[in-house]
């Protein structure tokens, strides 16, 4: 099979009142062996929605996938059975939370949570996994393995405790990773260490990663290929040069100049007016970025605009790249 | 030492500042410990200038501003803002320097009333210094919410119907509505999503140049304090290890943690790949900070030296003060 992971059409409702609002509506992206895909969006995109879809970790009885395919290594797995998908999350695929201060059981040691995880999908001993739990907390690089094995999450700081779920994460050699703002939450030096460890890891066991930021500098560093979301939908993909040096879409363009730089001096920043319309406001049709675009034409209002390729391997949703919009187009 | 500004433009002079929270434990709850959080801490702000704190989570940063607008205790040192002397300040007096000193809090969500009304929450540090007749008091405080970009009728509303990032532009008009000198803000803007808080960042600065307002920046994220400050300070362990113009911080970063600092924030741009210093370990608690200098532990050029003394802070060139012993006198000097 030639790709690692293939979103088709997703789309994910939450039941709000009775009435289903999607949060990832009609998402399709696909991510290649060994490669870095980087999600990037502000708070409320979707993006993290999405990343919970393709675990099928989605809060019971209030969101639900209502369309779309995920095909995980040429296999459909939108309707696998929860047993079935115990199956493969934490094998083929993991994740790391952005909190790595609540995603780690407070009354488990260090050890019993990365071999429970060994144990779950191997048919080895104890001791085995203990040794293996060893080894892999000295791949993250914590320091005094022997003793911090039996200490608990509250004796270590966020760097360290991020440390053990990539080592969680990894234990079983998945093929795809995804991290969920992984070093969100981190200070910069300590985030500089995380980053070099995932890139390190990844290059080791040729994994796939999902990598959910809104640090476009993060995605500059580490990702290969960028997919832009706002407001629950794709508005820009492409591969990380041409998203730095030509980027298309007007959402995309405001982001990159609206984030102070330490290596470019400017007076004022360039501003997004409004904000994010919520899931309740969304309108139906029409682009969801119109109120906010210093672009934004009449017909924006009506036509929903589609993900498209403009040149290769470059898509853009937005009316101004539309064939049929193209004269009446203003930039 | 003497209280009198040692510069005639200084609006605020911290001079070896420390605050230390003790550490109550045993049978009696004595205390058994001190956390160092501000260990010897000293800058000046002059007037209409921005200075920013950078440092990473527990480095005191925030303790220090909350120092100098005297919610804390300070330990030991002075502050000295407007040619007085404000450490041991009390009751009136006190009362009278805390309008001319006002703080923007980082969280927009937590630092306003939701049971205020908006214009009750912007008249309140008003109605708490000055007598005006009811209309006036509207008037001022409609004129304000529309200084910090939000339409009249916020007046009306309460905190929740708001965004975050209108709340911290509330939360700034309250701020201002005293007419204060000198603006603490603490991370400001680390709680807004990146086109908000460039909004936030842009309306901070116009403010500043409208109202001749005088800032303490504080914040971690080292890209806001460059677009935002005129000079810099970066804290480790409760200390400031170096002080200088932004563009000397950038350009020619002298201690080894300012460097190592700087070039661990992810350039947003593909095509540099920088070279980057990769600390080890963590930072050290600061209630049992290292003997000798609070970075030695991590510091890839330590030497003997450092863990017998503290560095002291030395002027280096002109207005470029670094605490290393990398750049003693005796030493190979730079």
């Amino acid at each position: 099979m030639d790709l690692m992971l293939e979103v088709k059409n997703l789309k994910t409702g939450f039941d709000i009142d009775g009435q289903i609002y999607h949060a990832v509506d009609d998402v399709s992206f696909s991510v290649e062996p060994g490669k870095i895909v980087g999600i990037v969006g502000e708070s409320g995109c979707g993006k993290s929605v999405m990343s919970l879809s393709v675990m099928q970790l989605l809060p019971k009885g209030i969101g639900q996938i209502t369309g779309g395919e995920i095909k995980f290594q040429g296999k459909n797995i939108e309707n696998y059975t929860n047993n079935q998908m115990n199956q493969i999350r934490g094998k083929d695929i993991s994740m790391i939370f952005q909190e790595p201060m609540t995603s780690l059981n407070p009354v488990f040691t260090i050890g019993s949570q990365i071999e429970e995880i060994i144990l779950n999908h191997n048919k080895i001993s104890k001791a085995e996994a203990r040794e293996r739990a060893i080894n892999l907390l000295r791949q993250v690089g914590i320091p005094r393995v022997e003793t911090i094995i039996d200490e608990y999450p509250h004796q270590l700081s966020g760097g360290m405790r991020q440390r053990i779920m990539i080592a969680i994460a990894i234990a079983c050699q998945p093929q795809l990773l995804i991290a969920d703002e992984p070093t969100t939450a981190l200070d910069v030096t300590v985030q500089a260490q995380i980053l070099e460890l995932l890139k390190k890891i990844q290059e080791q066991n040729n994994m796939s990663i999902i990598l959910i930021t809104h640090d476009l500098g993060v995605v500059a560093e580490l990702c290969d290929e960028v997919i832009i979301m706002y407001a629950g939908k794709i508005v820009e993909r492409t591969n990380v040069d041409k998203l730095f040096y030509d980027p298309q879409h007007p959402y995309t363009k405001l982001l990159m100049a609206s984030i102070p730089r330490l290596d470019i001096e400017v007076d004022t920043l360039e501003t997004i007016q409004g904000i994010v319309p919520s899931l309740k406001n969304m309108p139906k049709v029409g682009c969801r970025f119109m109120d906010r675009c210093p672009s934004a034409m009449p017909q924006c209002k009506t036509i929903t605009p589609k993900l498209a390729e403009i040149t290769d391997n470059h898509e853009v949703a937005c009316l101004l790249f539309e064939a049929s919009n193209s004269e009446k187009g203003v930039s | 030492m003497e209280s009198t500004l040692k510069e005639k433009d200084n609006l605020l002079e911290v001079i070896d500042l420390k605050t230390y929270y003790p550490i109550k434990g045993g049978f009696l709850r004595q205390t058994v410990g001190h956390v160092k959080a501000v260990d010897n801490v000293s800058f000046a702000i002059k007037n209409g200038e921005t200075l920013g704190l950078v440092g990473e989570s527990g480095c005191g940063k925030s303790t220090t501003g909350r120092t100098i607008l005297r919610l804390l205790d300070a330990t030991e040192g002075q502050i000295v803002f407007n040619g007085q002397d404000i450490t041991k300040l009390k009751g009136k007096s006190l009362r009278e320097i805390r309008k001319d000193i006002q703080m923007v809090f980082q969280d927009p969500y937590a630092s306003l009333n939701p049971m205020q009304m908006v214009g009750n929450i912007v008249a309140e540090p008003i109605m708490n210094y000055q007598k005006k007749s009811l209309n006036s008091l509207k008037d001022e405080v409609m004129a304000l919410l529309k200084k910090v970009g939000l339409p009249e009728d916020a007046y009306y509303k309460y905190a929740h119907e708001f965004s975050g990032g209108q709340r911290q532009r509330i939360g700034i008009a309250r701020a201002l509505a005293l007419r204060p000198k000198l603006i603490i803000a603490d991370e400001p803007v680390s709680a807004l999503d990146v086109s908000v808080q460039s909004q936030v960042l842009n309306l901070l600065k116009e403010l500043q140049e409208e109202f001749d307002l005088t800032f303490l920046f504080i914040a971690h994220d080292l890209s806001v304090v460059k677009h935002m400050s005129d000079r810099i300070g970066v804290m480790y362990l409760g200390n400031i290890v170096e002080i200088a113009d932004k563009e000397h911080i950038y350009d020619e970063p002298l201690h080894p943690y300012t460097q190592a600092l700087i070039s661990a924030i992810p350039v947003p741009d593909p095509r540099k790949k920088s070279q980057r210093i990769v600390l080890q370990g963590d930072i050290p608690s600061p209630a049992n900070p290292p003997q000798g200098c609070p970075f030695h532990p991590r510091c890839p050029k330590a030497m003997a030296e450092c863990s017998l003394t503290k560095p002291t802070l030395k002027e280096v060139k002109p207005g470029h003060r670094v605490a290393c012993h990398l750049y003693n006198n005796d030493t190979d000097k730079q």
